[in-house]
């Protein structure tokens, strides 16, 4: 898994609540059993123009097709991002497109797992802090960027005050040394096979 | 001490407690499909790392495969056929049981694992599937993954779970004629939002839930995923036991009586505690229906849309061209689908059926009813049900995911506008640019008829 520790970059505002992800990936662009080739799929629904069902070119007026946005590696958006389908494809697409951190009052639970276990780093900020975000992005001519430590647990940028945010040590750890998560599992196989050996003991019917 | 029905499944499948305070949770049972299932599949393979207990994997064909008569392993998705065939492979590779495309009983994931007794009372259930949550009506833990996590299940047996707050939601009154439990959680999600019960276990409970068949509380479990819930769970009683008993993969003889001394032990002591509660009226509910673009959005069959004061459902309005303020009812529509794991039962169709009987679908709609499961499909053809679809002018499909999501790489049209059994009315989840309403079957199969939107209440026998 790609390291997280500390990234600046353009942050691109899509503020509505629950963004699904049908809509940051619909099952039509999944194509191959594979977790790469996904980037091309990313919001596809708005991302391009279509005569039919055939993509016809980028639409101008999706944000991630305008500058300085179509540069951006910080996505800011509303409550319960990434709710829906567990597709783990949407986590996969927004990497491959470049998004290094998603930034979000809350996030569907099985999505925020899914961006921890692939070095996309998820944050939670209130609504009033994500929206001073947005009104500077609003006020800077150019770019609006963004620096995210993970060390320190803070996002900060030059205009905007310096904001905490609360990520649980074991993953804080986990994509600061882009630790595979099934190899630090594996340490416990003793103790797993005692709690089987015990439990079967006590559940003899729940084991096939 | 006084737990909840939750805790007492939690800390059974308590493997052990980690620094950072979440757990190591046992995983009892493994169900996959071929969407995501499979990258799983290939991923673990790819690593070189064991399946450790291929018994309690299972695999199913439900996301990719089209869901016409005759069907092969040839599908409309684009690249579907890889995904059912690298499935297939992969199940072989690894020895694990597989529900394959024509099998007698094949189906959606979640319909198979209650079905064949995969899922049981207690028992921790885990699967690539966001609807997992349907299978907490047994009263087993069972949540939705990604595939890395999958991954992680079938290579330790375990998960690293962080503990879920718990709500408890109860359902009190009694069901007024025409209401489903399709509506009921419709009402709860449109009365607490889409958010309503971000990352919790919920506990449904009260007198209305005692008196759901087993089918019913599928359906209320199914959608809790769309209240933004870990899971649902419901404890279980003697219809649970009644609907297990004699299924494949249930235990048997002493092991069947030492499983139901167990699962009588499993309901929430009295004073547990919980971090919210909820309670619904259930004698207020009538049918209900989508209106924008997040089950959130749905109103009484006699109501009209809200006033749209803010971004989201202005954009939601427009996507779905609907206006303020306006009434649903005599909205033309294109298309009907009656199915998927939140309404593809038996009893979802027999439900249908009743409206159907003698009428004739509105020519200008594409009426689809797919059976989630080739034992829901095999019970209603010896019941005569398919005739009654067929006659009425509905396409009777081989069992899958069907027209939920552009399964089997099939949709609806861009502009038109769907009434539908399923859960999701997301934008473009039924086909890019297609409008979907969600409602119960019986709502479905009178708006197919009529060829608009209904109260299906005038259907009902009185």
């Amino acid at each position: 898994m790609k390291k997280f520790i500390q990234h600046q970059g353009i942050v691109v505002p899509l503020l509505s609540d629950n963004i699904d992800t049908d809509q940051i990936i619909p099952s039509r662009e999944m194509k191959k059993v594979s977790k790469l080739g996904l980037g091309e799929g990313l919001f596809s629904g708005q991302r391009y123009r279509y005569i039919g069902e055939e993509k016809e070119g980028p639409n101008p007026d999706f944000i991630l097709n305008q500058a300085p946005y179509d540069k951006a590696t910080v996505l800011l958006s509303g409550r319960n991002f990434g709710c829906g389908s567990s597709r783990e494809h949407a986590v996969w697409a927004l990497v491959e497109y470049g998004f290094r951190a998603i930034i979000a009052e809350s996030f569907g639970t099985i999505f925020q797992n899914n961006c921890l276990r692939n070095g996309l780093l998820p944050v939670v900020l209130s609504a009033a802090q994500i929206q001073s975000i947005a009104d500077e992005i609003g006020n800077t001519a150019d770019a609006f960027s963004l620096k995210i430590d993970l060390q320190k647990r803070q996002v900060s940028s030059s205009k905007t005050p310096s904001y905490g945010f609360v990520l649980d040590d074991y993953s804080q750890q986990m994509l600061l040394n882009g630790w595979d998560f099934i190899e630090l599992t594996l340490q416990f196989r003793q103790q797993i096979d005692q709690f089987i050996h015990h439990d079967r003991k006590l559940r003899a019917w729940a084991y096939l | 001490m006084q737990r909840t029905l939750f805790e007492k499944l939690w800390d059974q499948h308590s493997v052990s407690r980690l620094p950072d305070g979440s757990e190591l949770i046992y995983i009892d049972r493994i169900f996959l499909h071929e969407r995501t299932g499979c990258i799983a599949l290939n991923g673990l393979q790819d690593s070189g790392r064991e399946l450790r207990n291929p018994r309690q994997v299972f695999c199913t064909m439900d996301h990719i495969i089209d869901t016409f008569p005759g069907r092969t392993d040839k599908t409309l998705m684009p690249g579907g056929t890889e995904f059912i065939t690298k499935t297939r492979e992969a199940a072989k590779f690894f020895n694990i049981k597989l529900f394959d495309i024509n099998d007698h009983d094949q189906g959606i994931s979640h319909m198979v694992s209650a079905e064949q007794g995969i899922t049981l009372p207690g028992l921790t259930v885990v699967c690539p599937d966001s609807h997992t949550c349907t299978l907490g009506a047994l009263g087993a833990l069972a949540w939705g993954i990604g595939t890395s996590d999958c991954e992680h299940a079938m290579a330790t047996e375990t998960l690293r779970v962080e503990k879920p707050k718990q709500m408890r939601v109860r359902f009190e009154g009694t069901l007024n004629p025409g209401v489903s439990s399709k509506d009921i959680i419709m009402y709860l999600i449109k009365s607490y939002g889409a958010s309503g019960g971000q990352g919790m276990a919920i506990e449904f409970c009260g007198p209305v839930i005692q008196q759901l068949s087993m089918e019913a509380r599928f359906t209320l479990c199914n959608m809790t995923t769309e209240f933004s819930g870990f899971t649902a769970l419901i404890a279980p009683d003697t219809t649970t036991f009644d609907y297990l008993s004699g299924k494949t993969y249930a235990p048997k003889k002493q092991h069947w009586e030492q499983a139901i001394k167990d699962w009588k032990m499993l309901f929430s002591d009295e004073d547990a505690v919980f971090d919210a509660e909820l309670s619904i009226n259930c004698s207020e509910i009538i049918p209900m229906i989508s209106w924008g673009t997040s089950p959130a959005q749905s109103v009484f069959i006699s109501d009209r849309i809200p006033i749209l004061q803010d971004d989201a459902k202005k954009s939601a309005a427009q996507y779905m061209n609907v206006t303020n303020e306006q009434s649903l009812i005599n909205m033309p529509i294109q298309g009907a689908f009656i199915g998927s794991c939140t309404n593809g039962r038996l009893s979802d169709l027999q439900a249908a059926a009743e409206i159907l009987k003698g009428h004739k679908v509105s020519p200008n709609v594409k009426a689809v009813c797919t059976p989630g499961s080739a034992q829901v499909k095999l019970e209603a053809e010896q019941m005569g049900l398919h005739k009654i679809f067929i006659a009425a002018g509905f396409e009777w499909r081989e069992p899958g995911c069907s027209l939920c999501f552009y399964a089997g790489g099939e949709g609806f049209s861009d502009g038109q506008r769907i009434i539908s059994t399923t859960n999701r009315n997301f934008e473009g989840r039924q086909g890019r640019g297609a409008r979907t309403h969600i409602a119960s079957p019986m709502m479905v199969a009178a708006a197919a008829i009529e060829g608009k939107i209904v109260d299906c209440r005038r259907y009902l026998e009185t």
